[in-house]
């Protein structure tokens, strides 16, 4: 099992529901617009501006970026206390409690996708009470990433467990490309053949970020064609 | 019980600042302590509130002090480096600066050691290292390679200051418990010098391999991830030359300070300053050169990561900074130090500043440009320390003067035992290996 996305940039139409799911889903701090402008916002799904051409033929596309999920990741190798790895499935996670906040992933990550608790976390009064109980609270001081949202893949296997049968493709989605209004995320097995991910991956569209690097991300991009 | 500190000791200008230390040197420990105290709130402030009471940020997650901590570690090269490096190659002229390097190594290697662990996150978490340590990551290279250089200097810090103790503790100086313990009942007798000889060869030895694998270990920080601007092979000698660089800068500006202060003149002589000024000169022009080939490699190569990280130096907004760093390690000190005439000691003294000053600016533009520049398209922001940064560096420069004046005031700078050696045998054992070198006379040709 190696799980995968990809992102039909076709489809995309840059509106951010999936970044906006992402913090919700996983309890991401909100910052402050005063603290965002510092750099401290914190968005494990963010939307990429690209620039493509010069004026007057310049176009600028809102693309979403969540973590790689390399198979190579420059992240883990790096990490004194293995706090961060990559799991049999293929997952790159974070062990909150383990890690020491040294936030040498951070500087080792060619796409620049970790987040570090600059401040406890802190959440407006209003949905405060919302916040999703199948996913920890980061405390400060530690670096946190996209997970796919791997709390509801143990879900799911227990589901599928409790009723003797394996995991569907649909059982196992992440917030984002649940909510993703044009169907432009899609999430699944990259080596089972029966999962939507598996044929989409081989597209000739097909292409990955920072390819050349070697890292081998398990997000993969179908590219625009006009 | 009668001491001999009735007779005048040969050296009574080595032991005066430990006999009569003075007020100043206790206003001088009043306002440093006062330093070091707010240096600890501003420091407790971060620990309670977050790091995000810094100005590191997303892309820039490393700033003050990761910059501080190469520049410190660098600096402790001077040094147990230099002067191992001088004892093995047997330099007369080492006798009275080795002491006053091996101490500035000890003390800013404490300093610089902590600097990661003020860096992090979760200070408390710092055992981890030990029971979850991962000894493929750089990072643990690194506390292996620092607790090994600590240690190793520390230790030859000390065994050649035994002798030392001992002339203290038979002048009765104050307090003698603290004497009498340090000098392990040493008496001077052949055998004793023997096993001190004995262990000091072995530690110079020991002791460079160890103090070039530390900085190169904390280039391979850098050079083991696969960032532009970091992910370079040539990071490990360029961090080394780097390291002693700015060592020998700082060995000179603290002669300087203890000539004038301490009123040394007579034993830290021109020459000396003459000899250790030229290694500086020939540092910086080793310095010029890999940083030469650094940026030329990079500029022909012409990758684009690469190039952004390039001109953001060279003419973005680090490059007031990169030129100041050019000027500082290359341009001034070489301009200053070439012409004999300018090769005196305030001449020195402004070269050897300039050069700590450049080396720190180093550190700078090797840690945050090429985080400002993230491969992917993110807002960037410039990097902007705070005051609780800017506090943790003066602190930590105060940690480092009140570590030496407290070594001043109950230790002497200046190693005696090895001057007055100097005194009986130099001449004799220098005759010896010249002659030594020379060719031996053919034999008479009688037969001929």
């Amino acid at each position: 099992m190696k799980w995968g996305m990809v992102i039909d940039l076709q489809k995309c139409t840059g509106c951010g529901g999936c970044a906006a799911a992402c913090k919700l889903e996983n309890n991401v701090a909100i910052v402050e617009p005063a603290e965002s402008a510092l750099g401290w916002t914190m968005l494990w799904m963010d939307m990429l501006t690209i620039y493509e051409g010069e004026y007057p033929r310049l176009r600028v596309r809102q693309i979403p970026r969540p973590c790689m999920h390399c198979d190579h990741p420059p992240c883990t190798k790096v990490c004194p206390v293995r706090a961060t790895y990559i799991n049999e499935e293929g997952i790159v996670a974070q062990i909150y409690p383990q890690c020491i906040g040294c936030r040498y992933c951070m500087a080792a990550c060619p796409y620049t996708v970790k987040s570090f608790n600059w401040y406890k976390p802190e959440w407006p009064s209003g949905i405060r009470q919302t916040k999703n109980p199948d996913v920890s609270v980061r405390p400060v001081g530690v670096v946190e990433k996209c997970t796919f949202c791997v709390h509801r893949l143990q879900k799911a296997k227990e589901e599928a467990k409790f009723e003797a049968r394996d995991l569907r493709e649909k059982d196992y989605q992440p917030a984002c490309a649940d909510s993703c209004p044009t169907g432009a995320i899609v999430f699944g097995d990259l080596e089972n053949r029966n999962h939507q991910v598996n044929h989409l991956s081989h597209s000739p569209r097909a292409e990955k970020l920072l390819e050349d690097l070697g890292t081998e991300p398990k997000v993969i991009y179908l590219k625009e064609v006009d | 019980m009668e001491y001999a500190s009735a007779k005048p000791h040969p050296d009574a200008a080595l032991l005066r600042p430990i006999e009569n230390p003075g007020r100043t040197f206790y206003y001088m420990v009043g306002v440093l302590l006062v330093i070091i105290l707010y240096t600890g709130f501003v420091y407790f402030r971060q620990l309670w509130y977050g790091l995000g009471v810094t100005g590191m940020a997303q892309p820039v997650t490393w700033g003050f002090y990761i910059i501080n901590f190469v520049f410190f570690i660098g600096i402790s090269h001077a040094g147990t480096l230099i002067s191992a490096i001088l004892r093995l190659s047997k330099a007369e002229w080492r006798r009275p600066i080795t002491r006053m390097a091996e101490v500035i190594t000890a003390i800013v290697l404490a300093i610089g050691g902590l600097h990661p662990i003020i860096d992090l996150g979760r200070p408390d978490r710092i055992l981890h290292i030990f029971y979850n340590g991962r000894l493929q990551s750089p990072l643990l290279w690194d506390v292996a390679s620092i607790t090994a250089y600590f240690t190793a200097s520390t230790v030859y810090l000390y065994i050649p200051l035994i002798p030392d103790i001992a002339i203290l503790r038979d002048r009765g100086v104050r307090p003698r418990w603290l004497y009498e313990f340090l000098s392990w009942g040493w008496q001077g007798t052949e055998r004793q010098h023997k096993v001190l000889d004995r262990a000091m060869n072995i530690l110079m030895v020991m002791v460079i391999p160890i103090a070039v694998s530390v900085h190169t270990i904390i280039s391979y920080i850098f050079a083991m991830t696969v960032q532009p601007g970091w992910h370079s092979t040539i990071f490990g000698p360029y961090f080394v030359v780097g390291a002693i660089f700015s060592g020998i800068a700082a060995i000179l500006v603290l002669m300087i300070v203890f000539r004038k202060v301490f009123h040394l003149e007579g034993y830290l002589k021109h020459i000396h300053f003459n000899y250790l000024s030229i290694l500086l000169l020939i540092m910086s022009l080793i310095w010029f050169y890999f940083t030469f080939s650094e940026y030329l490699t990079g500029y022909y190569g012409h990758e684009p990561n690469e190039m952004r990280v390039f001109w953001y130096k060279f003419a973005g907004d680090f490059a007031p900074f990169f030129w100041a760093m050019i000027v500082c390690n290359f341009a001034l000190p070489v301009a200053i130090l070439c012409n004999r005439k300018t090769r005196t000691i305030p001449g020195i003294l402004i070269a050897s500043i300039s050069v700590v000053v450049g080396m720190w600016l180093e550190r700078l533009i090797i840690v945050v440009p090429s985080l400002a520049n993230p491969r992917l398209p993110y807002p960037t922001g410039i990097y902007i320390p705070t005051h609780t940064e800017w506090m943790l560096f003066i602190g930590g420069v105060a940690v480092f003067i009140l570590g030496y004046i407290i070594f001043a005031r109950f230790f002497p700078v200046i190693s005696i035992w090895e001057i007055e050696e100097g005194r009986h045998e130099s001449a004799k054992i220098v005759t010896e290996r010249i002659t030594s070198y020379m060719p031996d006379p053919e034999p008479s040709s009688g037969g001929g």
